[in-house]
């Protein structure tokens, strides 16, 4: 057979193949019987193989060829994965074997992940197991399609078909569901050498490839070139007298003379050249799977952790997103546990917020649990202090994916979603840069002087229904009695005028928001005390309206749990949003983040409204009234 | 993208993360094919000029045509280069077997350079194909503080997200090679005319596919005198690479043992 097989031309890329399944089911075993049917062992192993084979008192051991650590085949057992190249008629295939027992999980991701296509190798007499099914869920969170499902040691069920059918028809049950279609399905014992590179002669029934064709039917992927450009800055260099921004391009082009963005810090400049070594001429583009570096055109302040794109399609910007983990941490995963995230080049700190669904892999249901232990699969939401750049793994599988660190230690890698949470980079961005601050004539402090106290925002925040409203409507009319200058923004006065081109799509209640924080921002400026009564659920946009007005800004939380809320149902809201009339509705399809650190809570809940009244009275009257003398 | 442009991308893109995170930084220069295609793959990630030490662990061993070499390439290269001296055999176990004893020997000298210099990463030009421990590793990965090589549990590894925080006491070996092949190495030389030491090359009728100390490496039979002639060779051959390296062939484990105390 090796006669047959063609010497490869050197530009060809190789099929990265990784061969998964439950243990024991015999993916070392097919390995290494695809190796020595296809003549591709080298000289000596066999000899070896049979010798530490006898050794152990076993009949030749295929498995032995790639479980090469003592442990691993004194207790016939694959621990970590590893890698064998090999070439079918048409191409050259680096085989990855991952090991199936559940306790070595994270050496199956660290083998799987760099694959792009898989066998997923299945019991005849076992059937689908548990491993199996975790299995066959991880390659789908890693992106993988192409999998060839061999059902194996078909001699052990007397090569039966009907026992085939059964096994087939479980496996595209279970992979069906995730919306993967097996491209084949082939019966083999590879004990026996069946269908693995010669057709059987003992299964006349089934007419499909043997698992040596079926590899050359696979396609191998390539580079990501079409997709918007995402160039993540991995190191800026001085060694002479250019600067240099090194970086691998995840996806897309780039090209001398394009504009960039850098997020999140939003800064831009064009390339000036695309730098490299031993290479005439020089490049005057590069894309995606390229390792390169770049001159800008400014000297622009950029660094690592940045993604550089082009300014019509960029990265979103949040810092708060949710993903889909698989998660490998020796401590189970709770609400609450601080980890560091890696983003392609960037790192930040990063709070569970939620642990929105634990999904068990077997059944696919998702489920409510307090903790997602090792080797399991759940969806967090992730919130970090600094705001990220982000992409939808659907959108961009390189950079929509992340890994999370605990200590010294990887403990998960998920794919991203950022579903309900919108872009910050509208509200984020200074769209014009010729506006300059005008010196009031007037200060701050004669305005105290005349007002008798200073001006502020008092920031309500909470769920609909807490009594934002009513309590801003009371205290305003408590403190305008007292003689102070106070004026209430709330819904039906802003979305009536100013923002009355804004919906309620997460960009637009973003917006709506940030108008609102610069509009009590400039009351404030003039002396008054700017009370707001918005949900604003996003700890995000609230930061920002503090930014607006530093050092004048308080925080209220208007505190309710979300059974009251419902239970007052004031406007009818909560009724319609559990029919489903109303999408995106806070606390029932969309988040609500509570504050991290208020200047003041007050639980209408549990306290009457006329007690929240007087605490919030008394704290303007200590905070805002200008001191005697 | 070509195969050798995505294998060249992929090396570049591991030498900086390694430059970027870990320090104090080397590179293990053994004067091998191997290491001289990463001495020029570093040159490429940094635009010339290798922005941290190389080190040669020298068991005085060597062949005269590998010691030529290191002294002219190490000055037209612009090489920092650090020559660390091994322990005197005596000072090596003697109830290793021979081949073994002078390996570990080299171990020792590594340790020692490690130490001296308080490194905590180290580059070494190590390949998945070359032997089947080695296909077992990881592109960053941890070493003990004894040097150690903790094979049965090592850090995952996926999305070209290494592992770069580490408690106190330990190194990395950073290992941008692991992902090419032999061929994709002698492929590799022939397009950027990277030099070699000539003992590569066939003299009446025996070649060295492989470089260590003179004493315990053998030359292979075979004709092949040029770079082309050699990426014939390796396309049909089915001898292992390693096979002229009497410290591998010891008994069944002889590798694994000397990579878990510490050999590269």
């Amino acid at each position: 057979m090796a006669d047959k097989r063609a010497i490869l031309p050197a530009t060809q890329q190789p099929l990265h193949l990784v061969i998964v399944g439950h243990v024991d089911h015999g993916k070392s075993s097919l390995i290494g019987r695809l190796l020595y049917d296809t003549d591709s062992l080298p000289e000596g192993k066999l000899e070896e193989l049979k010798a530490v084979s006898a050794k152990r008192g076993m009949p030749i051991e295929w498995s032995f060829v790639l479980d090469a650590f003592q442990a691993e085949r004194d207790q016939a057992i694959t621990i970590d994965t590893t890698r064998i190249w090999f070439r079918t008629f048409k191409r050259d295939v680096v085989i990855i074997d991952a090991p199936g027992h559940h306790e070595f999980i994270k050496n199956m991701i660290s083998g799987a992940a760099n694959a792009e296509a898989a066998v997923l190798v299945v019991d005849a007499g076992e059937g689908v197991q548990e491993q199996t099914k975790r299995h066959g869920y991880l390659l789908y969170l890693l992106g993988i399609r192409q999998v060839t499902v061999a059902v194996n040691k078909m001699d052990l069920v007397g090569y039966d078909r009907e026992r085939f059918a059964t096994v087939s028809g479980e496996v595209t049950d279970y992979l069906g569901k995730l919306g993967i279609e097996p491209n084949f399905i082939v019966p083999i014992s590879a004990r026996e050498g069946d269908n693995i590179a010669k057709p059987s002669a003992k299964m006349p029934w089934y007419d499909g490839p043997t698992v040596l064709e079926s590899l050359d039917r696979l396609q191998s992927s390539s580079a990501p070139v079409d997709q918007p450009l995402r160039f993540p800055v991995q190191d800026v260099y001085k060694f002479d007298d250019r600067r240099i921004v090194a970086g691998r391009i995840e996806t897309g082009v780039l090209r001398v003379g394009d504009t960039l963005v850098f997020s999140p810090s939003n800064k831009t400049a064009r390339v000036r050249s695309i730098e490299a070594w031993n290479v005439d001429p020089k490049p005057v583009s590069a894309s995606a799977g390229q390792s390169v570096g770049i001159t800008l055109d400014q000297q622009v302040f950029v660094e690592r952790g940045e993604i550089g794109s082009h300014e019509f399609n960029p990265p979103n910007l949040s810092n708060v997103f949710r993903t889909t983990l698989f998660w490998l941490g020796r401590k189970p995963l709770k609400v609450g546990d601080s980890l560091k995230v890696k983003l392609a080049t960037r790192e930040a700190r990063v709070t569970v917020e939620a642990l929105d669904a634990v999904i068990d892999t077997n059944s696919l249901a998702k489920g409510q649990a307090e903790t997602l232990e090792r080797n399991g699969v759940g969806t967090v939401v992730l919130r970090s202090r600094e705001v990220l750049a982000l992409d939808e793994y659907a959108r961009s599988a390189r950079t929509g994916r992340c890994v999370l660190i605990d200590g010294y230690d990887t403990v998960a890698g998920g794919v991203i979603s950022l579903e309900g949470y919108p872009d910050q980079r509208s509200v984020m961005t200074v769209k014009s840069t010729n506006i300059y601050s005008v010196e009031h004539s007037v200060e701050a402090n004669s305005r105290a002087q005349v007002n008798g106290h200073t001006g502020g925002v008092l920031w309500f925040t909470g769920l609909s229904g807490a009594g934002k409203s009513t309590l801003a409507m009371e205290v305003e009319q408590r403190l305008f009695k007292r003689g102070l200058q106070v004026y209430v923004l709330d819904g039906d006065n802003v979305r009536r005028g100013l923002n009355k081109n804004l919906g309620f799509s997460p960009d637009d209640r973003a917006e709506n928001i940030r108008r609102i924080g610069e509009v009590a921002a400039l009351f404030a400026d003039a002396g008054l005390v700017c009370i707001t009564a918005f949900i604003s659920p996003y700890q995000a946009d609230r930061d920002r309206a503090r930014e607006a007005a530093p050092g004048l800004f308080h925080e209220v939380y208007v505190k309710a749990d979300l059974a009251t809320c419902e239970e007052r149902d004031p406007k009818g809201l909560y009724k319609k949003a559990r029919a489903g009339e109303i999408a995106d509705f806070t606390g029932v399809s969309a988040p609500y983040e509570p504050p991290s650190a208020p200047e003041m809570v007050v639980d209408t809940a549990q306290s009457d409204i006329a007690d929240c009244v007087e605490e919030i009275v008394a704290y303007v009257e200590r905070t805002f009234r200008a001191k005697e003398g | 993208m070509q195969h050798l442009d995505e294998l060249e991308a992929q090396s570049v893109f591991i030498l900086r993360e390694a430059y970027n995170r870990i320090r104090p930084l080397t590179m293990l220069w053994s004067l091998g094919k191997d290491s001289n295609v990463m001495v020029w793959l570093a040159r490429k990630a940094f635009f010339g000029k290798v922005p941290f030490p190389l080190m040669h662990v020298d068991t005085g061993k060597k062949f005269e045509e590998m010691y030529a070499f290191r002294e002219r390439y190490a000055k037209e290269w612009e090489l920092d280069l650090l020559v660390e001296d091994c322990p005197p055999l005596e000072a090596v176990d003697a109830d290793l077997p021979p081949a073994r004893r002078s390996a570990e020997r080299k171990t020792l000298g590594l340790k020692a350079a490690i130490e001296k210099h308080g490194l905590q990463g180290i580059i070494a030009g190590i390949r998945r194909d070359e032997q089947a421990t080695r296909a077992k590793e990881r592109v960053f990965s941890p070493r003990a503080e004894s040097g150690e090589w903790d094979f049965r549990d090592q850090p995952p590894e996926f999305w070209d997200q290494f592992k770069t925080d580490f408690p106190a006491g330990t190194h990395v070996r950073i290992h941008p090679l692991l992902h090419w092949t032999e061929i994709d190495i002698w492929r590799y030389i022939k397009r950027e005319a990277i030099p070699l030491v000539p003992l590569y090359f066939a003299k009446d009728g025996k070649r060295y596919r492989s470089l260590g100390d003179k004493d315990i490496t053998f030359p292979i039979e075979s004709e092949a005198a040029t770079i082309d002639e050699i990426i014939e060779e390796l396309e049909t051959t089915k001898a292992p690479e390693r096979a002229g390296r009497a410290m591998d062939h010891e008994s069944e484990d002889a590798f694994e043992q000397l990579r878990a105390t510490g050999y590269m």
